[in-house]
């Protein structure tokens, strides 16, 4: 094989793990607007919480510390230990149930039979809400976020790749894991939604609200169950992103990416989340590379969104997603 | 007791037609304008001008822009920072190239360039709705910042990468330019925003906005009963565009001076402008005003508190703005849903039975 084919061979595994990573995001996003019509804006910004909360949990920082500091003029920072990576991500997602159920109780419980576009709005405000709240929270600064996850350069794939094309594929550690995590994860969701209780409950509400009600399903057990899933697919996505990037402010834009990967796949689709992911990743990454340098480069900032709206104009629904019925 | 419409009679079609119905509004109306052009301006200093009058008449010009769109057509744009970024580039490349030209026309062509951008970006709105269109709109937003930021020939070649306006004048009075008197910035983005915020008022009573409000409350039902979608949906976005261009050419003309893509014309700003038009409230002129002096003077209001009165660290300042304002979102969303301008009708219609009870 050419140079050239293998560089773009390694291109589009490269894109393949990315994608990955936005389908985790995208996930979030499906699990909210299926169960509850909701157009979770916020999702990015859980992630970034999510991950947030879970270093400050290991590293034993203290909650609002800056807040603290600056009333009362004390100079606290920490706690005199550290937690376990396992214990710090059950703690963190035990805070992102509690988190549903606040949003739950105190937002969607008020919102209920309002316009589509409010509840939207509604969650937008929610980000900035949370932004702000994380930050004050756990300090704005970059953090590292480490639970134990390999990290590095690959050397069985670089090896074995190097023996059969004499070209040694550069693939991060991470990212196979990330994508052994997101397929786990999708498998486990499958599971609950097809073979549990609350899961059929689930898919009983996402297929009709008012017929779920009526044959005696909790609407308000059901929407703090879904946010509390997507907090968790939440935690799972700011991890994995965590420990690539680190914890910092731009992991909430992540969540813009995964946008035109729902639309792309359809919003009330799951499949339609993974593999507009992997569509999304691996064309950002191939046109980069092909195109890229012809125009100035950085074109992963709009690609994704060009590529979907596109699509779009032909197929209004996305791959996967449910027709669109108008009636007057 | 003083606002009622009783003994205010109307004799005329254009009497009953017109836009403050109600005797005390209207006498409002022009003493407010009175104050804002004769008496203001001649008690402004720099920092009333940069710091609240200035960005509240452009944020103004641009939550009209996006009222147009999302509050009277029911098209949800998250694109207003890419526009505001060609109306800024458009009105950068005129002023260069055409130096003899007066800077009003330049942000009159500016807005017009925005317009059939805007238009261009939405034809997609015709197939696409909803959600589906709000992110849609983002393309539009990454693509055009990307777009100034990467082709030299909008920045014409310098090596920062950023935008400077010349100083440029009108009768005389400069205008741009780091010579600018606070009280000439305050009276150019005033005459823009008095003369737009007219022009909106108008076109949404009549028979244009009855179109928008048409397609915005059922799009099918509308064109069944004979309003053309492609015609409303793209008037509504051309007019849109045009007014959020004026506001991006005013904003790096008058209030900047220097502007960069990403960072002056970014996602957040688009945001920003939603908001004004949600606090404010869809669908109202006066929302756009609410709530852009709102979004411009809360800030201001929690950096004096905070910062300067109780010696906080800025930082942790700004954290807690995000949180009141999404908090506040929030909090309009599920209290008034229709925002500050919907408070502001309660408050008249109270005010017509005041004293009486009912």
């Amino acid at each position: 094989m050419s140079e050239q084919l293998l560089f773009a061979a390694e291109v589009t595994l490269n894109g393949l793990m990315a994608g990955v990573l936005y389908a985790l995001v995208a996930l979030g996003f499906v699990l909210i607007f299926k169960a509850s019509g909701i157009f979770n804006y916020a999702q990015g910004v859980m992630a970034l919480f999510a991950a947030m909360t879970l270093v400050g949990i290991q590293q034993g920082q203290i909650p609002f510390s800056h807040l603290i500091n600056a009333i009362f003029g004390t100079e606290i920072h920490h706690f005199p230990w550290h937690v376990p990576s396992i214990i710090a991500i059950i703690a963190a997602a035990g805070v992102m149930v509690g988190f549903a159920w606040i949003v739950e109780r105190y937002i969607l419980k008020h919102l209920v039979g309002q316009p589509d576009i409010i509840l939207f709005m509604a969650t937008i405000g929610l980000a900035y809400f949370m932004e702000g709240f994380g930050d004050m929270m756990w300090g704005s600064e970059l953090k590292t976020l480490d639970v134990g996850l390999p990290q590095g350069l690959n050397e069985t794939v670089l090896n074995v790749t190097d023996k059969l094309f004499g070209y040694g594929f550069f693939i991060d550690n991470l990212d196979i894991v990330a994508a052994v995590v997101a397929s786990l994860l999708v498998a486990a969701l499958t599971i609950f939604s097809q073979y549990s209780k609350q899961g059929r409950a689930l898919r009983a509400v996402a297929d009709d609200h008012s017929a779920a009600l009526s044959v005696g399903i909790s609407l308000r057990f059901i929407w703090v169950l879904v946010w509390s899933i997507a907090g968790f697919v939440a935690l799972v996505a700011g991890i994995m992103w965590g420990a690539k990037s680190g914890v910092q402010f731009s992991l909430s834009l992540i969540a813009l990416k995964a946008l035109p990967v729902l639309m792309l796949g359809g919003f009330t689709s799951i499949p339609g989340a993974i593999i507009g992911g992997l569509i999304i990743g691996v064309g950002e990454q191939l046109f980069e590379f092909a195109i890229g340098p012809l125009i100035g480069g950085a074109t992963q900032n709009w690609f994704a969104y060009v590529l979907a709206l596109i699509f779009l104009v032909f197929r209004p629904q996305g791959l996967f997603g449910e027709k669109i019925i108008e009636r007057v | 007791m003083f606002y009622r419409e009783a003994g205010d009679f109307k004799t005329s079609y254009k009497d009953d037609n017109q836009t403050f119905p109600i005797r005390l509004d209207r006498a409002g109306y022009w003493v407010a304008l009175a104050v804002a052009f004769l008496i203001v301006p001649f008690m402004v200093n720099d920092y009333w001008v940069n710091a609240i009058f200035a960005p509240f008449f452009i944020y103004a010009i641009a939550a009209l822009g996006l009222n147009i769109l999302t509050g009277y057509a029911g098209q949800v744009s998250l694109g207003t920072g890419g526009f505001m970024a060609v109306g800024a580039y458009a009105c950068y490349k005129l002023m260069v190239a055409f130096p003899e030209v007066n800077i009003v026309f330049h942000v009159l062509i500016s807005g017009g360039i925005t317009a059939v951008v805007g238009v261009a970006f939405g034809l997609p709105s015709l197939r696409i709705k909803g959600f589906y269109l709000a992110v849609a709109t983002l393309a539009s937003q990454f693509f055009l910042v990307w777009l100034f930021n990467k082709v030299p020939w909008f920045y014409n070649y310098s090596a920062s990468g950023q935008i400077n306006a010349p100083e440029r004048s009108v009768f005389g009075v400069v205008v741009t330019g780091p010579h600018t008197e606070a009280w000439a910035k305050y009276l150019i983005c005033l005459i823009f925003l008095v003369a737009l915020a007219w022009i909106a008022r108008n076109l949404t009573r009549g028979m244009m906005g009855r179109k928008w409000m048409g397609i915005r409350d059922m799009d099918i039902a509308a064109e069944i009963i004979g309003v053309n979608p492609l015609m409303a949906k793209m008037t509504a976005f051309a007019a849109s565009s045009f007014f959020v261009g004026v506001a991006g050419a005013l904003f790096f003309s008058v209030y900047l001076g220097a502007a960069e893509a990403g960072e002056s014309f970014g996602i957040t700003k688009s945001f920003l402008i939603l908001f004004m038009i949600i606090i404010g409230g869809l669908g109202s002129i006066f929302g756009s005003f609410a709530g852009a002096a709102f979004m411009v003077l809360m800030p201001v209001l929690l950096k004096n508190v905070l910062v300067g009165m109780m010696g906080w660290p800025t930082d942790l300042a700004a954290h807690l703005e995000f949180m009141i304002v999404g908090g506040l979102i929030v909090f309009f969303l599920i209290v008034e849903p229709h925002g500050l301008a919907q408070l502001w009708r309660l408050t008249k219609d109270k005010l017509r039975l005041w004293p009486f009870p009912h």
